[in-house]
């Protein structure tokens, strides 16, 4: 297949040799879980059960809150212990609502939905149904709710389903051993979601650093003409939603346009696996594999997690610390956020919890910009990162606005690349932060100022129908058109008389 | 029922004429709105709180039009409409006197409130919900911290506290090292 080139880009450090071979072992369950209510974009899901309430596995406990929702699903068999507000992982530490389940140790099945037998002549939306009701989200990390995206085939026109198995932040295995270890999971996962986007084909696009992966998936593949793997370059950002269509296509998805507007919806390997499962078995998505990696942990390795285990459960199964980290980064090192706590839970969309040491770290002291224009040459975005942080530090957000700040996603790569060491990337994190807040802001005057000027059209409604009231009650003739110091008094007597 | 068709016949006929009337006025002697007072309207919260000295925000936006009003006046707008002012009219803003304050929203400590319903004539944007003799509530989505209802309960059972910062809200602050000038945590932008 012919492959077409990214912009910019670095080729970092990969360090996934740390956690590559180790096979998926299982996390023996924790004493409790936090199944947090909001684990995705979108509305929190609401809760459906209370405290000391007995739940099944796989047993619906919060149900989607919204159209952009996903609901949450008990990830053993237990007791709700608590629903309260519990650290989430999040580089705040801010708390959120989160369901404490205390397993039984039995780890047994509730009733599941049925499975949809022939799923290739199912109708789209029995499996849009079943994705929405599994609670599947994006795996890959931005945890969107997949059954959305699923829906995209009946409001756009579709040509392929791009599987995304590239995983291109360093460190992280855990596509790749899920891709080892279950190709066929995933191709029939894949397949179920190319029928239901109503596309013909499915490519799986992997990087060249994982040969086992692509010629275990080229193999199971082999048996399908509508399903593609191709081998992409090993370059970061490639897993990124948009480059990787870039690559595959040519196209360049326009800013603030979505991907499937050039006809191509990509969802991560894991999702496809969780959709396999949800659609066979009935299976929600209670469980997920994290690679806990960095030199800072004893034992890297790649851990089949029930969701809400508590990170703290993971790095102890893992051995615990060899060395003392600087940083715990939930996700890749690149796009990862440092943790504030080890007992937030591992949600959907944790990819990996990383541990790294100060020497990997690498944090050194911010010198002045000496305009070699690195950061401009690397961002695969093509903006100018050292014009746009210069006038963040100077608070002029509004030009940074203009040079673009929000249509970078925060890939680190000019971070990464700055010999300076300036934290580039920060200044845009705190500059779309604000601008977001703006934004918030000027919607909410908007809706304050609705509210202001119905509250004063009411008051005169009232005046008008004092007045009228009044005129009817006394001979037409002497009603005169009133003056404004007359409706001005209505209007005073209205407030004072409500 | 004869009666009462005349007092509907008599009412329908009294409002035609007065909206006829109100109309022909308002035709007749509307104001030529200046551009520039209206554009500094738009600015303007909308809210009508008061809290610059003025009527409502209309009357603010005519005195900054002529320029006899300070740019400072307005707090619920905060800096950003300060300086966002101070743009418009050319002016330099002084604000040296300017407390910039975090997002507020106001809060009826709910054992002292006697559901008096005062405060809620005094909301602008109708964000105080309850009845007479009930117990009243603040929409906190619909209040924008004006806190003209602070001063009118008599029981004292109206506080203003900050907007409180959540997961959804949250964001990095400014990166510290270089920072220009020291200033205080940013976890809003105001
Ligand atoms: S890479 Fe760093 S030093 Fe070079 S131009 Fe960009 S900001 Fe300046
Ligand atoms: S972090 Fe943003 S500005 Fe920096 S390289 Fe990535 S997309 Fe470009």
């Amino acid at each position: 297949m012919k492959l077409f080139p990214i912009l910019g880009g670095i080729h970092p450090e990969y360090r996934k040799e740390l956690a590559s071979e180790k096979a998926i072992v299982a996390l023996p369950m924790p004493v409790a879980l936090y199944i947090p209510l909001q684990q995705h974009i979108g509305a929190p899901a609401e809760v459906l059960v209370n405290e000391g309430d007995l739940v099944k596995k796989g047993q619906m406990i919060a149900r989607s809150g919204g159209a952009v929702s996903s609901p949450q699903h008990a990830a053993t068999s237990g007791r709700i212990k608590a629903v309260t507000d519990v650290t989430a992982p999040h580089p705040s530490g801010l708390p959120q609502t989160t369901i404490i389940l205390e397993p039984d140790g039995k780890d047994e099945w509730g009733d599941l939905p049925e499975p949809i037998t022939d799923p290739f002549t199912a109708d789209p939306h029995a499996i849009h149904e079943r994705v929405a009701q599994s609670g599947i989200v994006g795996m890959g990390g931005a945890a969107f709710p997949s059954a959305v995206k699923l829906n995209l085939g009946t409001q756009k026109k579709l040509e392929i389903l791009l599987l995304n198995g590239a995983e291109c932040e360093p460190y992280l295995t855990c596509d790749d051993r899920v891709m080892r270890e279950y190709p066929d999971e995933i191709i029939d996962g894949a397949r179920i979601m190319a029928h239901a986007l109503g596309t013909a084909r499915v490519v799986i696009a992997i990087e060249q650093n994982k040969p086992q992966a692509i010629s275990i998936m080229t193999k199971a593949a082999s048996a399908f003409p509508d399903v593609e793997v191709v081998g992409v370059p090993v370059q970061y950002p490639m897993g990124s939603e948009r480059h990787l269509v870039q690559a595959i296509t040519g196209r360049e998805t326009p800013a603030r346009k979505l991907t499937a507007d050039l006809g191509v919806v990509v969802h991560n390997v894991a999702t496809a696996r969780a959709v396999h499962h949800a659609v066979r078995f009935g299976r929600p998505l209670v469980a997920r594999v994290v690679t806990v990696s960095g030199g800072a942990i004893r034992e890297p390795n790649n851990v089949m997690t029930p969701i809400g285990a508590r990170i703290a459960d993971l790095i102890e199964f893992c051995g615990g610390f060899s060395a003392r980290p600087e940083s715990i980064v939930n996700g890749g090192p690149m796009m990862g956020q440092p943790l504030a706590s080890l007992d937030a839970p591992v949600v959907k969309g944790t990819s990996g919890i990383l541990a790294l040491t100060a020497e990997e770290i690498n944090d050194r002291p911010t010198s002045a910009c000496i305009r070699c224009g690195n950061c401009v040459t690397v961002c695969p975005c093509g903006l100018s990162p050292l014009d746009m942080a210069a006038f963040i530090r100077k608070d002029n957000l509004d030009v940074a606005a203009k040079l673009g700040v929000m249509d970078c996603f925060s890939c680190g790569s000019c971070s990464w690349v700055c010999p300076s060491h300036i934290p580039l990337v920060h200044y845009f994190n705190y500059a779309k932060g604000v601008l977001n807040d703006l934004e918030r802001e000027s919607r909410k005057n908007e809706r304050i100022k609705s509210l202001a000027e119905v509250r004063i059209i009411r008051i005169e409604k009232a005046a008008e129908a004092k007045r009228a009231a009044l005129a009817a009650r006394k001979p037409a003739s002497d009603a005169a058109p009133p003056s404004t110091g007359g409706e001005a008094k209505a209007a005073t007597e209205e407030k004072a008389n409500t | 029922m004869y009666g009462m068709l005349i007092a509907i016949g008599s009412l329908t006929l009294i409002g035609l004429t007065l909206g006829t009337i109100l109309g022909a006025a308002a035709r007749q002697f509307a104001v030529k709105e200046d551009p520039l007072e209206e554009e500094l309207k738009a600015m303007l919260p909308g809210s009508q709180c008061g809290q610059c000295g003025y009527v409502g925000c209309g009357q603010y936006a005519a005195a900054l039009a002529k320029g006899e009003a300070e740019v400072t006046l307005c707090a619920p707008g905060g800096k950003v409409l300060i300086e966002a002012l101070a743009n418009k009219l050319g002016v330099t803003a002084d604000l040296s006197g300017h407390e910039e304050r975090v997002p507020e929203h106001a809060f009826i400590i709910e054992d002292l409130c006697i559901g008096c319903t005062r405060c809620i004539r005094e909301c602008s944007t109708d964000a105080i919900m309850g009845a007479n003799k009930l117990m009243h509530t603040i929409i906190v989505d619909a209040c924008h911290g004006c806190a003209k209802c602070v001063p009118v309960c008599p029981t004292d059972a109206i506080v203003m506290v900050p907007v409180q910062v959540t997961l959804r809200n949250w964001h990095w602050s400014k990166p510290e090292i270089e920072q220009t000038q020291p200033k205080q945590e940013v976890a809003h932008a105001h």
